[in-house]
């Protein structure tokens, strides 16, 4: 027996939905700020942002995911400190899909790219600083006073004569006032929170007491749950259903084909799982199925020494002579992101509406997609953005949220689409496998005067759907973390060559391009301080004369490592410095290696200079939490392929980093009064290099191929 | 119908006696503090306890937790390890993305409730089955000795 067979007008609808599910389309049309977060009860709608309630307390609406990073917690400190609010009173509030939450580097609602705060830095500050001067206003109206000799603090406003009125006594009335166009901002000597330590997350107790609502959470009534029995090659098909055993299990209720694969909707997750593992499928396994990881690092490999477009081109790299050359290749897997939270989405398509529920990362461009899957409106698709289960750039992908609508819309149920562990870690959407071939020259001093790089690599500008690779052909993924070497080195050269195989969808993984090309520019930056004979600190540091910041978080890691001390025997430190999402983090790694190759890290030093800081205590728990995330991809991470499948499926055969592995971590922030930079990924691109550094120092054996436990 | 003790109530499901007690909790008791991380006892998301004994409830059929006391996240907080836990939990911002923390504070406060002043490997043995993706496991620790130093104190 064969799964229902479709009638046109839904296959024509799949059609659609494939090619959306595809890839981000763009150049939709959203709402404008029609929909803003409405007041409930009492409260006094300051802004889109803001609401006060006659109680004083502060309601905060944030347009970002909070996935982790404590985007939660730093855009309600914004607010709050131009506003001078009382912080204990201050809560906070998950946006729906709005253009007024659009991020402003994006210019769509949208949480990636550590931009958070470096985005809302400005315009949340103004937020609290519009409200408090329209507070301000309303005071002086209710007193006949000037504004001007009134001042605030804490939820009041004062003047000078004694009178005060909380923010809640004022709210309705200066809710009416027109907002001021200009507002003066605070000088930071003026911060009352912001760079300051101690202020606590505001998710911390419904995180620890089972209350916090994540996607995976979301139960409606006559909800169905669906497991996907997705094609086991990229690029395959269902060539052929039996569905009588899935449908004998008790609680199955559908099964359907989408474009996806073989979709069993049932009454809870287990009878769906079971149902599909009782589906009997032929697959046509398409063009991928010989796809082997040792094709695709040959391929990559040749790509490479092939060289391609150029990326940078500095001084004249084919015509120096350097007294010294040296020249490796080095390698990194494709990786699964492996969010704790499986992927997951409800959505429920109603008459000319859709509803969805997801931990998402990406409301603005998933409204525009989902728009075009149900055939509705834009203003018709609500998000409701539950807390994320990490998301690391996963969850910015449109896979789930585009296949619940399929699924809801086809069994006109509400549906709640859930990965297994092992559909999320085959689930493609992986970190880029590359390849890169590097030159180094020395002279007979030992300066470097030469350095060239030939990437190669997927596309995920390309695979993104939503980006091109630019006329000179270098997709600004594959190369970052190459293409910006720091060091002031006079013959410079980076090439990129596209190699794209067998159709495996890359994406966006914790720090990108930096994730892979930083391991390669600051492992081989150690070949090239080691060929030179010089101490690797005080060779790179020598060459980041022109770098202040650079240097500055380098030297900075380095006293707080105690570079120059002894360590204990067997123990042997490696260090790195990488740029990335405008921040400079450098890292000393201190490992000792077994009489069986096995690192153990025991310490990790880190500095970070990510200028002006919202909330310091997050910022260093994020540094550590990047270490980690890049320490368990360094030691453990690769997906493999063979005859076309991904060979790890589940935690044991995709290991994660345990507590029993967990070394010491130290962050410091370098002091700064420059403009914020990113914060949730630029600790993942250091690790991997200061480990793999220190492991040349403690064994003489340089690792040029990721993961290094093989 | 199955009836079950959780959480000091008496509850009923209806679900097939192989069914992972995480599916009886989730989808029939929609008690979502508990969490599906891996579905094959390698992550400790689910961990619940039985009878005061830490389990993975992904890997436990239901008609195992028959005739004992079923304690989630959302109940620990009435055992003394449990509160102590949780307070601690949260005084030191333990959890970042949150979704593995349930399952981290079943685990620690099982560990407590038998070991009133745990070691660094003591917390190793009990806490490496449980994986955060976030990396607070260094959090983690100190919460967890924090929490031993308080319910030695009370």
């Amino acid at each position: 027996m064969r799964a229902k067979p479709m009638n046109a007008s839904r296959r024509e609808f799949l059609r659609t939905s494939a090619m959306a599910g595809g890839g981000l389309v763009i150049g939709f049309t959203l709402p404008g700020a029609a929909r803003l977060a409405q007041g409930a009860g009492k409260e006094a709608r300051m802004s889109a942002y803001l609401r006060i309630a006659p109680s004083n307390d502060i309601t905060v609406v944030c347009g970002l995911s909070e996935m982790g990073q404590g985007v939660h917690t730093a855009i309600p400190m914004l607010v709050a400190e131009e506003l001078d609010a009382d912080w204990s009173r201050v809560r906070v509030e998950q946006a729906g899909v709005d253009q007024a939450f659009a991020n402003p580097i994006f210019g769509m609602q949208a949480t990636g790219g550590s931009t958070s705060v470096r985005g809302h830095w400005e315009p949340m500050r103004k937020a609290g600083a519009t409200a408090r001067a329209m507070l301000i206003a309303a005071a002086a109206q209710t007193w006949k006073a000037d504004a001007a000799d009134c001042r605030t603090e804490r939820g009041m406003v004062f003047h000078k004569s004694g009178r005060k009125l909380s923010y809640g006594q004022l709210a309705e009335k200066a809710a009416k006032l027109a907002p001021p166009k200009d507002v003066k901002l605070k000088d930071p000597t003026q911060f009352n929170l912001l760079g300051k330590s101690g202020t606590k997350r505001l998710d911390s107790a419904a995180k620890s007491t089972g209350r916090a609502k994540f996607g995976l959470d979301v139960y409606l009534p006559g909800m169905l749950t669906a497991v996907i029995a997705y094609p086991p090659v990229p690029g395959g098909k269902a060539a052929s259903v039996n569905d009588a055993k899935a449908k004998a299990v008790p609680g199955v209720r559908q099964v359907v084909q989408i474009p996806s694969g073989v979709a069993v909707l049932a009454d809870g997750y287990w009878p769906a799982k079971l149902g599909r593992d009782a589906l009997e499928i032929q697959w046509d396994h398409g063009a991928n199925a010989t796809l082997s990881s040792e094709g695709i690092s040959k391929m990559l490999s040749a790509g490479a020494a092939a060289g391609g477009a150029v990326g940078r081109n500095e001084g004249d790299a084919k015509a120096a002579t350097p007294a010294k050359k040296i020249e490796a290749e080095y390698e990194a897997p494709y990786l699964s992101h492996s969010c704790m939270e499986p992927l997951n989405c409800t959505a429920w398509v109603r008459e000319g509406e859709v509803e969805i529920w997801a931990g998402t990362q990406s409301q603005g461009p998933a409204q525009g997609i989902l728009a075009q899957v149900a055939g509705v409106a834009p203003g018709k698709v609500k998000i409701n953005t539950m807390y994320l289960g990490g998301g690391f750039g996963r969850r910015f992908a449109p896979d789930p949220v585009v296949n619940a609508t399929v699924l809801s819309k086809l069994s006109g149920k509400p549906v709640k689409l859930v990965y297994s562990r092992e559909d999320d870690t085959r689930g493609y959407f992986y970190r880029p496998a590359s390849v890169t071939r590097m030159t180094g020259g020395l002279d007979a001093a030992g300066r470097a005067t030469l350095f060239t790089a030939s990437v190669a690599s997927p596309s995920i500008m390309e695979g993104s759907h939503f980006m091109k690779l630019p006329p000179d052909g270098v997709d600004e993924f594959g190369v970052e973390g190459v293409r910006d070497c720091p060091y002031d080195i006079p013959n410079l050269r980076v090439e990129y060559s596209r190699q794209e195989p067998g159709g495996i969808q890359v994406w966006f993984w914790r720090s990108v391009g930096h994730s892979q090309n930083s391991f390669f520019l600051e492992s081989f930056i150690d070949e090239l301080a080691h060929a030179a004979g010089k101490d690797p600190f005080e060779f790179r540091r020598s060459l980041l004369g022109k770098q202040p910041r650079s240097r500055g978080a380098l030297e900075l890691a380095a006293e707080k490592a105690g570079w120059d001390k002894p360590l204990p025997a067997g123990v042997h430190r490696g260090i790195a410095v990488v740029f990335s999402f405008g921040s400079w983090c450098a890292q000393v790694a201190e490992v000792s290696v077994g009489a069986d190759g096995t690192p153990k890290v025991h310490r990790v030093v880190a500095a970070v200079d990510c200028g002006m800081t919202v909330n310091p205590d997050i910022v260093k728990r994020q540094i550590e939490s990047a270490i980690v995330y890049g320490l368990t991809a360094a030691l453990y991470g690769k997906i493999t392929f063979k005859d076309g499948r991904v060979e790890q499926s589940n935690f044991h055969d995709y290991r994660m980093l345990r507590m029993s592995e967990m070394p010491k971590v130290e962050v410091h922030i370098v002091p700064s009064k420059e403009a914020p930079g990113g914060i949730g990924e630029p600790g993942t691109p250091p690790i991997a290099p200061a480990v793999a550094n220190a492991i040349f120092a403690a064994t003489g054996k340089r690792i040029r191929k990721l993961p290094l436990l093989g | 119908m199955i009836s079950l003790s959780i959480n000091g109530k008496t509850r009923k499901a209806d679900a097939s006696p192989d069914t992972p007690l995480l599916w009886v909790l989730r989808d029939s008791l929609h008690l979502t503090g508990t969490k599906f991380g891996c579905g094959i006892a390698q992550c400790g998301a689910c961990t619940v306890h039985l009878d005061g004994q830490p389990v993975r409830s992904c890997s436990t059929p239901v008609s195992a937790a028959a005739g004992k006391k079923v304690t989630t996240i959302e109940g620990i907080g009435a055992t003394r390890a449990g509160k102590a836990v949780q307070a601690a939990w949260i005084s030191h911002d333990v959890p970042q993305c949150g979704y593995c923390q349930s399952g981290q504070i079943m685990s620690a406060s099982a560990l407590l409730a038998s070991n009133r002043a745990p070691s660094d490997a003591d917390i190793d043995a009990a806490m490496s089955g449980n994986v955060c993706r976030c990396g607070t496991y260094n959090q983690i620790r100190a919460a967890i000795k924090d929490a031993a130093a308080g319910a030695k104190g009370a």
